[in-house]
């Protein structure tokens, strides 16, 4: 029973990293159509910021829950530029291009922005510093779940909750939604568009830092290719879960997590991968849209 | 209060627009009547900065808007109502009505006209809480209207509200129009198929034919013209 208990929290933790940045993903193509291939790196470089934070700050004698919170803001707040000027640069030149032309922008970037890092860092791993210490009252169940995993799990809890009040309740969040259904049509009533878009891009960016920063201090190494991976697995959960909601990205990064952690401690490791994208093309022959996606309807 | 003067736009190669010019005074409706790809509705896209004319300018009580984005547009009180209604389907009917008070902050006058617009078309208020997508043609055409009123426009720029509606709607649509100009004094600018019904409420008139104006008169000598009767008005 512990061991099931500790495949399932191993699993939600994965999921709710898979679900942070899945966010970004599924925002970005609700509004754009445009599935964002260098959102991985996004995390990835939000991991880096914290950890060079984190270094300077702890020569400086800082530690602690400080230290995280100091080193996760910086990072968000960088990755938020990142993802800010990324769309500015590679995507929003080609807002009138064939639907393949920015697709092509993201992957071009996804590849400059991980050999940027190989080259301004280091292509070795680089230990993260355990920047969640272990609380004591987590002490009698510390076989089944670490500290670190309790906070991912209720960081991704919070941040859902806030993003999702967000975009139900705020003005902002009311253009976004409508911008997503028919852009002309918001422009027409006098939202910003390229401002709703912006917007988008920098919460789905600082969603993929707090990720980033999170899943390295647990896991305790980077290098530049964990985006390239972690993208690649958060995409398939917003696919998985149905691209453009939500709710989706977070089921479909938690089914995506489970899947993974009952097949890697059940099966074998080796299996994990075949695990996770055999169950994508299983959910996806029967639901083409995903698990909570539109099928899209012909716009009038 | 809205000038045109030799407005040339393009629309994906075609030369959609040819030098059109036209005229809106304050308090008018204006109706543009023409066939179908006359280029009506490239002239309302063409005001609100979808379209942007390459040649030509618009003046907007006399500040010249063909260069300006739609949205600054919208702020200047020009709002357009689109063909196909354009209604935001996964939006509630308050939160549509809501986007069209995207830019006002006065969130106590947003209630009251909100109020009024369900004074004006009680069905939506019954529908208050729907999802726009799960709304009749009529009343998507109602909440459309209405979405469009909610920022208290200066200039209403209505692109077919009749179309596809059954006649008893297309007669309570065409009624809140006449009403809307009465009470709020909101110049319209009304394009229309529907030449008889538009023709009716219209002071003025304007006739399209494959991107020009070739014709402009008052409602009722346009009513009244074999010309416009044997073409538009199927007599």
């Amino acid at each position: 029973m512990d061991y099931f208990l500790e495949l399932f929290l191993g699993g939600l933790t994965r999921g709710s990293i898979y679900a942070l940045i899945a966010l970004g993903y599924t925002m970005v193509y609700g509004i754009i159509e445009l599935i964002n291939f260098a959102h991985g790196e996004i995390y990835m470089i939000g991991a880096f910021t914290a950890l060079i934070v984190a270094s300077a700050l702890s020569l400086m004698g800082m530690s602690g829950l400080s230290l995280l919170i100091l080193a996760g803001l910086v990072a968000v707040i960088y990755s938020s530029a990142y993802g800010y000027t990324i769309e500015k640069i590679a995507y929003k030149p080609l807002r009138q291009a064939p639907r393949l032309s920015p697709l092509i922008s993201a992957i071009g970037m996804s590849i400059f922005l991980q050999n940027y890092v190989l080259l301004a860092q280091t292509s070795d791993f680089l230990s993260f510093p355990a920047l969640i210490k272990e609380f004591e009252f987590m002490e009698p169940i510390s076989h089944i779940m670490r500290s670190s995993e309790l906070v991912i799990i209720l960081t991704t809890l919070v941040s859902t909750a806030l993003l999702t009040l967000f975009i139900k309740f705020s003005r902002t969040g009311k253009a976004m939604r409508a911008t997503a259904q028919d852009k002309t049509m918001a422009m027409l009533l006098g939202v910003n568009v390229n401002r709703v878009i912006s917007v988008t891009f920098i919460i789905g960016s600082g969603l993929a830092a707090i990720g980033g920063v999170l899943i390295s201090s647990h896991i305790g190494q980077i290098n530049f290719y964990i985006g390239f991976i972690a993208g690649i697995k958060a995409f398939t959960a917003a696919v998985l879960g149905g691209i453009g909601s939500i709710p989706g990205a977070v089921l479909g990064g938690m089914i995506l997590g489970w899947t993974e952690s009952f097949a890697t401690g059940y099966v074998s490791s080796d299996y994990e991968d075949v695990f996770a994208f055999g169950l994508l093309v299983f959910i996806l022959i029967f639901r083409p849209a995903g698990i909570l996606g539109r099928s899209t309807s012909e716009k009038v | 209060m809205l000038k045109i003067r030799n407005l040339h736009t393009y629309y994906g190669g075609i030369h959609a627009l040819k030098s059109v010019s036209l005229n809106l005074d304050e308090g008018e409706i204006v109706t543009l009547i023409g066939a179908n790809g006359a280029g009506k509705s490239t002239t309302l896209m063409s005001i609100s900065g979808i379209e942007p004319p390459r040649y030509g300018e618009i003046l907007f009580m006399g500040t010249p808007i063909h260069q300006m984005t739609p949205d600054r547009i919208f702020s200047l009180g020009i709002v357009q109502v689109p063909e196909g209604r354009r209604i935001f389907p996964y939006l509630s009917v308050t939160e549509n009505l809501d986007m069209g008070a995207y830019l006002r902050r006065d969130l106590h006058e947003i209630r009251n006209d909100m109020d009024y617009i369900f004074t004006l078309f009680p069905r939506l208020a019954e529908r208050r809480h729907q999802l726009g997508g799960t709304l009749s043609g009529g009343e998507q055409q109602m909440l459309a209207i209405s979405r469009g009123l909610m920022s208290r426009p200066k200039l209403l720029l209505l692109d077919e509200p009749s179309l596809g509606l059954a006649p008893v709607l297309v007669q309570l649509i065409f009624d809140t129009i006449e009403k809307i100009n009465r009470e709020n004094k909101t110049t319209i600018f009304l394009v229309e198929q529907n030449a008889n019904m538009a023709l009716r409420i219209a002071h003025r008139g304007y006739v399209m034919e494959s991107g020009a104006i070739t014709l402009e008169d008052t409602a009722e000598n346009l009513l009244a013209s074999e010309k416009i009767k044997a073409a538009y008005l199927g007599l």
